[in-house]
């Protein structure tokens, strides 16, 4: 069968099973969406190529499945730069297809070039650069594959305009041989040794403490770990990247760790002599300034990455492998585990004085934004997806709701891209149609990407959206407020202008306001009535709120700052 | 030629703990830019790189690189390195237990007084006079990296009119312990 390059692009993605494309087309890559009219290929045509790198991720976090985007050449790629960093940070499966000019004028700085594969080399898993039509099913194949095993994370295929318009024979690689990885070897077994010195630490630990990161959402490995902290009875904490990797209802979940992390997580992890890390790395907003962190505990670290061991903390035992399979290979080992009742009495004093806390809403005054975060969680169906932004919201968002179960909280995490959350809740309510997707926004955060709702309109995407609307850059203003002798430099925003729900109609979306916990619970169930169009709440939150607790940047953990209705207990 | 002593002190192209990596990568385009921007990136140090075909399908490069094992550790340097798709083998190895071998070339002004001497270092070096011509000499020493460091600093007292060294490549001493890889 003989097709044109383009053609082979399109057959191959539809090869490995793609259902959506989030793109935005461009001379370079035009040939290819010529091709797409005639395919089964879901197209979401976005209105800025970030809105299609950001809906991606969305999808791919929803899903487990990798999220597909097609932009064109130089702007086209520049503008999805941003969404790839992210996804990198995030370890999340995406596969971007840029157009590239055509190869006899690469290096010319021919009209729309840009080196994309330049510019992503250090924020991709990997990029090819296509040079033929012929090689084309073998660089989709090969994309998909190193996306989603091992870490997974973003790879870019650019594809020169006269590649996608030379004919080839088609042809597609059976096998993984076929993919011509000669340096790629992702799989890998859980060494018996290790598993035997981790369950032997496991043993001898009194005040042990799992510590969950997003590799066990990546390596689905929810289920085991709630047998083996059952069956330990060990305390579990969840990073911001695995919230939902564990019930937050459950008696055994101490909550989120790390800067604004619940007291009794952050204080249980200080306190432990043995930290069994699973797809965690000890990143900086977890250890606090890293001298004092967990000072006493002895390190298990499992990850599929070698390279994250002893990167930042040394491990004393170091499992390379998939966390399920490290899980079950650890717990045929634990045959006897402490007597922790001591370690959680100490654990319960800490969250009977701590727990997450705020002031109470009171009649006539701006709205509390974590009551307007409870509200929604309780008055929406269970299993609905939250995504965020970036600021307070997103730490409430992520200190309020509680999770329950995996994919079903969706953040900016490693790389806090302010503008994720609508393109991010569009790409998740594509990807899960059956659920309800909450986006839980900043006003700020809602101006970089709101153009994205026109897109969501569009097609039909019902998502919710609710801006926490303090009509500030809020988290930056906590700093200048609690950091920077409360000297306020370029954070403010205005309630009102924009006029949000104006802006919201004006995108074909339900545009609701409220001032007060009544008009908040009435626009909440409105919109969670409404199931054909977005809907966009302006809530008008408290701007001088803050975060708590937290921990300042360059303090240890020990400084943890409470709220203040808990200072001195 | 008899086996020189175990490099063990400073030279002038390589800290006091440097170690030295042989990169088997793929010859596909920018996988030079890959390495050199995952060093740049992540702040570890080369001290030289030597690059060349591997085998005879060119399908393979191998890249030696000197890397200073204080800017990082080690096990960092392979471990992100390794993440590269297209690197395919790292093999480390210790500058006790390796072999290493450099090229220097250098140009030389010479004239009636200096001549004599000049070919003097060469020879005690046991370098070769690879070029001629009334002005001036080129000369050729394939040795240790010290040696070339010595033939280097003995020539500071001539007129170079250029000297360049290609970067060392290395492989294990067959009397060493075997590497781990
Ligand atoms: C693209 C980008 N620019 C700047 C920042 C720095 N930053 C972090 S949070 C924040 C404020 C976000 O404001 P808003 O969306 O209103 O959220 P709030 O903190 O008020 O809840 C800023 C500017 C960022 N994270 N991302
Ligand atoms: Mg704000």
């Amino acid at each position: 069968m003989q097709l044109t390059g383009a053609q082979a692009l399109i057959k191959s993605l539809e090869q490995m099973g793609v259902d959506t494309i989030f793109g935005l087309p461009g001379g370079a890559i035009l040939p290819v969406y010529d091709p797409l009219i005639d395919s089964s290929i879901r197209h979401i045509l976005v209105r800025h190529e970030q809105g299609a790198g950001h809906m991606a991720e969305g999808y791919a976090l929803a899903t487990g499945r990798p999220g597909v985007a097609m932009v064109t050449s130089g702007p086209g790629a520049t503008n999805i730069v941003t969404p790839i960093a992210n996804a990198h940070m995030d370890s999340t499966p995406l596969v971007v297809i840029t157009g590239q000019v055509p190869t006899a004028n690469i290096g010319t700085d021919a009209f729309q070039e840009c080196d994309i594969t330049g510019i992503t080399m250090g924020i991709t898993k990997h990029n090819f650069l296509v040079t033929s039509a012929d090689e084309i099913p073998r660089a989709v194949a090969a994309a998909f594959y190193i996306a989603t095993t091992g870490r997974p994370g973003p790879v870019l295929i650019d594809v020169p305009k006269d590649v996608t318009q030379a004919t080839m024979q088609w042809w597609w690689p059976e096998t993984v041989e076929e993919y011509d990885l000669p340096g790629y070897h992702p799989q890998s077994s859980i060494d018996d040794a290790g598993a035997a010195a981790a369950a032997e630490l496991i043993a001898q630990a009194q005040r042990p403490v799992l510590y969950v990161g997003g590799g066990v959402l990546k390596s689905r490995a929810s289920a085991q770990l709630l047998a083996f902290a059952e069956r330990t009875q060990i305390p579990v904490v969840t990073t911001l990247m695995a919230r939902g990797a564990f019930p937050d209802s459950h008696p055994l979940h101490l909550g989120m760790p790390g800067m604004h992390g619940m007291y009794s997580a952050v204080t249980a992890m200080q306190q432990s002599d043995l930290l069994i890390t699973l797809g965690a790395r000890f990143d900086d907003r977890v250890t606090g300034k890293l001298d004092g962190f967990a000072p006493n505990a002895k390190i298990i670290h499992v990850d599929i990455d070698s390279a994250e061991f002893n990167k930042i903390r040394r491990a004393d035992v170091a499992l390379r492998g998939q966390i399920d399979e490290a899980l079950t290979a650890i717990d045929a080992k634990v045959i006897n585990v402490g007597d922790y009742a001591g370690w959680w009495r100490e654990i319960k004093g800490w969250q009977e004085k701590h727990p997450l806390a705020y002031d109470p809403q009171e009649e006539n005054v701006a709205l509390r934004p974590q009551a307007i975060i409870e509200a929604i969680a309780t008055r929406s169906a269970p299993g609905t997806i939250v995504t965020s932004g970036v600021g307070q919201h997103q730490m409430w968002a992520a200190q309020h709701w509680k999770y329950e179960e995996p994919g079903t909280w969706i953040n900016s995490g490693g790389a806090g891209t302010m503008g994720f959350g609508v393109p991010a809740a569009v790409g998740a309510k594509v990807g899960r149609p059956d659920r309800t997707v909450w986006c839980i926004d900043g006003d700020g955060c809602f101006q970089m990407t709101a153009q994205e709702l026109v897109t969501a309109r569009a097609e039909g995407i019902p998502i919710k959206v609710a801006i926490l609307n303090n009509a500030y850059l809020g988290m930056v203003r906590q700093w200048q407020e609690m950091f920077y002798d409360e000297r306020y430099s370029e954070v403010y925003l205005s309630p009102d202008l924009p006029d949000y729900v104006k802006w919201a109609e004006a995108m074909g979306c339900v545009g609701l306001r409220a001032r007060t916990m009544d008009e908040a619970i009435a626009a909440i169930d409105q919109a969670n009535q409404i199931n054909d169009v977005p809907v966009v709440i302006d809530f008008r939150t408290d701007a001088s709120e803050k975060v708590f607790p937290m921990v300042p940047s360059g303090a240890t953990n020990d400084e943890i700052v409470v709220h203040p209705s808990q200072r001195g207990n | 030629m008899a086996v020189p002593e175990p490099f063990t002190g400073t030279t002038v192209t390589s800290p006091v703990r440097h170690h030295i990596l042989s990169v088997l990568v793929e010859n596909k385009a920018g996988v030079l830019a890959r390495i050199a921007g995952l060093f740049a990136r992540r702040g570890f140090n080369i001290y030289s790189l030597a690059v060349a075909p591997a085998d005879d399908s060119q399908r393979f490069s191998r890249i030696t690189i000197v890397v200073d094992a204080q800017s990082a550790p080690l096990e960092q340097i392979r471990g992100q390195l390794n993440k590269l798709i297209n690197v395919v083998d790292i093999k480390d190895l210790a500058p006790r237990e390796a072999l290493e071998r450099e090229l220097l070339l250098a140009t030389v002004s010479v004239d009636e007084t200096t001549r004599p001497a000049v070919l003097e270092a060469v020879a005690q070096a046991n370098a070769s006079i690879v070029d001629v011509n009334e002005g001036a000499v080129t000369l050729m020493l394939a040795g240790t990296p010290t040696a070339c460091d010595a033939l280097e600093r003995r020539l500071e007292g001539f007129t170079h009119v250029e000297l360049h060294r290609t970067g060392r490549v290395a492989l294990p001493r067959l009397s060493a312990v075997p590497t781990k890889n």
